[in-house]
C-alpha cells in the first residue's frame, strides 16, 4: 500500500542537523557519502585557488580571487569562492570548486536549518565546529586529490569582534586573530598581509589590504587570477559587521582594484613597507 | 470472543471530529491577514519561547492552534521537507502547495485510520509571493482538507466572533500597521452570548510575525517584537492580560470547553469532569481498589 503521509523519519523528533538527519535518510545527497574508484582525480576537477580575510575593529573582510584551474588551463575566470553562511558569517573555499560549492550549500541550509528547528541562532564556534564535521567526512574524497579546504570567518555577536577560522583537510580547525589565507596563492598573500595588516584598519582600509594581498597573489602564483581590468572581472569581497554580512557592490570594488592596479603602474611590487632601524624612510 | 459494539462508519467519524474540533476551539484564536507588502500572522500567545507561527522556509511561513506537540513536529517535518527539496533541487522549488499537499495527507490518514488518535490542529501554510495577487494562505483542518483563503482567515478558539470582526473591519491593500491594528483589535473581540466586550491585548501577550515581500534578503520570514509592536500599535487604552484558559495548567479537569457543565457527577461514567476521586477508585463510593485474592 502506498502511503502518501510524510514518512515518519521527518516527524519524529530528534536531530536539529541537517546533514545528520541526510545521512539518516537520505545519504546518496550528502556530498561526502559518494564512493569514489580508486585513483588520482585531481587533474579532471577544476580548483578553486586564493582566499585572503582580515579582521578590523568591529568587523572582518574576506576576498576571494576569480579563478579555477584545471592543470595548466584557466577553467573558469569568474568563479565565485566567497559565500554567506549565514547573516553574520562567510565561508570561503579553495581546492575542488564542485565539491566545495556543493559543501557550501550543505553547511548554508545547516545553519538555517538548526536555527528555524531550534528558534535560535548557533554561537560562532558552534558554526565552526559543523564545518569541521563536514571537512571531516569528505577526508576519503581528499586522500583521492579531491580535498576542500574551506576558511570560515564571522562577527561573533557574543565578544563583538570579527573572528576567523582555519581549516586543514582532516577538520581539524584553528582560529586566527587578525588575518589568514588559503589556497595556492595563499603563501604570497600571507607574505603581503604580514607586511600590511594593522590592528586599527578601517573597514575600506582592510578591504584595500586584502586587494593587495590577491594582487601579490597572482603576481606570483599562477593558478591565482589577478584583477581582470579588460573584463571587469573582480574579486569577490564580502564586509561582515554587527549589522550582517554585506558583499560590496561590483562598481566599488572595480574603483578600488583600479587604485591598486594604478598604483602597480608606479610601483609594480607594490607598497613599501617601513623598516625599522633602517637609513631609507618609508614610503606608501 | 465477545461481540465489539457495532459503530456505524458516520458516527465513528462524527466522534473523531467532534474530539478534534473540540480540542481546537479550546485554545485563543490565530488570524493571517493578506496586507500590501504580505502576510500577516497575530496570535496571542504569552509564551516568548513556544511559539505558534514560525518559519518554514524562504517565502514560508508556519502557523497552528490546538495542541502543541502535535503540531510542533509537524512544523519539523514541514522545515526538514522543505529544506530537503530546496538542498536536492533548488530554492525556488519549495512551494506553499507541495507543504500544504504533504500536510493534508498526513492530517488526512491520521485522521481516518482508526488506530490513531485524530490530531487536534488547523494549521495555516503562509506563502508570499512576487505581487499581492500571489500571495497563498492554505488552511488544513484536521482531517487534511486544504482550503485556499483571501484576504483573511481565522482558526483556533471562537474564530467565528473573530472572523466576522475581520469581515466588517479587513481591506484590501492596506499597511502593516493598519492590518496589524484591525488584527489585534480582532483577537481581542469577544461576544459571549450577545454580550460584546472588546478587550486591549497587552504586546507582550502578542506573538506577530509577517512573511514581508519588500526584505531584500531570500528569507522572508520575521518575527515583530515587542518593542517594534508598541511603536505600531501606538496607544491602546489599558491592556488586560486574557483569562486563563479552562483547561490552563489544571490537569484532570477534564477539557470539555465551557459548555459541559463543570461538576463531577460520580455515578455518570461519560461525564467529562473527573473531580476529586482517583481514577482508580470506585467513582460512586471513593472505596480504594481492593487486590484481587492470589
Amino acid at each position: 500500500m502506498s502511503d502518501a503521509r510524510i514518512p515518519g523519519a521527518f516527524l519524529r523528533p530528534g536531530t536539529s542537523s541537517f546533514s545528520d538527519f541526510l545521512a539518516e535518510n537520505a545519504p546518496d545527497l550528502l556530498p561526502a557519502r559518494r564512493s569514489l574508484p580508486a585513483g588520482g582525480a585531481a587533474e579532471i576537477a577544476p580548483h578553486g585557488t586564493t582566499i585572503v580575510a582580515v579582521t578590523f575593529p568591529g568587523g572582518l573582510v574576506m576576498a576571494g580571487d576569480r579563478r579555477a584551474t584545471m592543470g595548466n588551463v584557466i577553467a573558469q575566470r569568474d568563479i565565485e569562492k566567497v559565500f554567506p553562511a549565514d547573516e553574520y558569517s562567510v565561508v570561503g573555499i579553495a581546492g575542488t570548486a564542485g565539491l566545495a560549492v556543493e559543501m557550501v550549500r550543505l553547511f548554508q541550509v545547516e545553519l538555517e536549518h538548526y536555527e528555524k528547528i531550534e528558534g535560535s541562532v548557533l554561537s560562532l564556534d558552534g558554526k565552526a565546529n559543523r564545518l569541521s564535521a563536514l571537512i571531516r567526512a569528505n577526508l576519503g574524497m581528499a586522500m583521492q586529490g579531491l580535498a576542500v579546504v574551506p576558511m570560515f570567518a564571522g562577527y561573533d555577536l557574543d565578544s563583538r569582534t570579527g573572528r576567523i577560522f582555519g581549516y586543514d583537510v582532516t577538520g581539524g580547525r584553528h582560529e586566527e586573530a587578525s588575518f589568514f589565507t588559503v589556497g595556492s596563492g595563499s603563501m604570497f598573500a600571507r607574505g603581503a598581509l604580514k607586511k600590511l595588516y594593522r590592528d586599527d584598519l578601517t573597514s575600506d582600509d582592510a578591504v584595500r589590504v586584502c586587494l593587495q594581498a590577491l594582487y601579490d597573489a597572482a603576481d606570483d602564483d599562477s593558478a591565482t587570477g589577478g584583477p581582470d581590468l579588460t573584463r571587469r572581472i573582480f574579486p569577490v569581497v564580502w564586509v561582515v559587521t554587527a549589522d550582517g554580512g554585506v558583499r560590496l557592490p561590483e562598481e566599488r570594488i572595480g574603483e578600488l582594484a583600479d587604485q591598486v592596479v594604478g598604483a602597480r603602474l608606479q610601483r609594480p611590487d607594490g607598497p613599501v613597507a617601513p623598516l625599522p632601524g633602517g637609513g631609507e624612510e618609508a614610503q606608501s | 470472543m465477545s461481540t465489539p459494539f457495532y459503530v456505524s462508519p458516520e458516527q465513528l467519524m462524527k466522534d473523531r471530529a467532534d474530539f478534534a474540533r473540540k480540542g481546537i476551539a479550546r485554545g485563543r484564536s490565530l488570524v493571517a491577514v493578506q496586507y500590501a507588502d504580505g502576510v500577516l500572522l497575530v496570535t496571542e500567545n504569552p509564551s516568548q519561547a513556544l511559539h505558534k507561527v514560525s518559519e518554514l522556509y524562504d517565502r514560508l511561513a508556519f502557523a497552528a492552534v490546538g495542541r502543541y506537540n502535535e503540531f510542533e513536529n509537524l512544523r519539523i517535518a514541514g522545515v526538514r521537507l522543505a529544506d530537503m527539496r530546496g538542498y536536492a533541487y533548488d530554492r525556488r522549488d519549495v512551494t506553499g502547495r507541495g507543504l500544504a499537499n504533504a500536510y493534508a495527507q498526513t492530517l488526512g490518514t491520521i485522521f481516518s485510520s482508526g488506530g490513531e488518535k485524530p490530531y487536534e490542529v488547523e494549521i495555516f501554510v503562509a506563502e508570499v509571493g512576487t505581487t499581492a495577487a500571489d500571495d497563498q494562505i492554505y488552511r488544513l483542518t484536521y482531517e487534511g482538507r486544504v482550503a485556499d483563503e483571501h484576504g483573511y482567515a481565522v482558526m483556533g478558539g471562537d474564530a467565528d466572533t473573530v472572523a466576522k470582526y475581520l469581515q466588517e473591519h479587513y481591506s484590501e491593500g492596506a499597511s502593516l500597521a493598519d492590518a496589524l491594528h484591525v488584527a489585534v483589535a480582532a483577537l481581542g473581540h469577544t461576544a459571549d452570548g450577545g454580550k460584546v466586550e472588546d478587550r486591549v491585548i497587552p504586546v507582550g501577550d502578542l506573538e506577530v510575525a509577517v512573511l514581508d515581500r519588500t526584505r531584500t534578503q531570500p528569507r522572508k520570514f520575521r518575527r515583530l517584537l515587542p518593542a517594534r509592536l508598541d511603536e505600531i500599535l501606538g496607544d491602546r487604552g489599558p491592556a488586560e492580560h486574557a483569562a486563563p484558559l479552562p483547561d490552563d495548567g489544571a490537569p484532570g479537569s477534564g477539557g470539555s470547553g465551557a459548555t459541559a457543565s463543570a461538576t463531577d457527577d460520580p455515578t455518570d461514567p461519560t461525564d467529562q469532569v473527573s473531580g476529586g476521586v482517583a481514577p482508580l477508585e470506585d467513582p460512586s463510593t471513593g472505596e480504594p481498589p481492593v487486590a484481587p485474592p492470589l
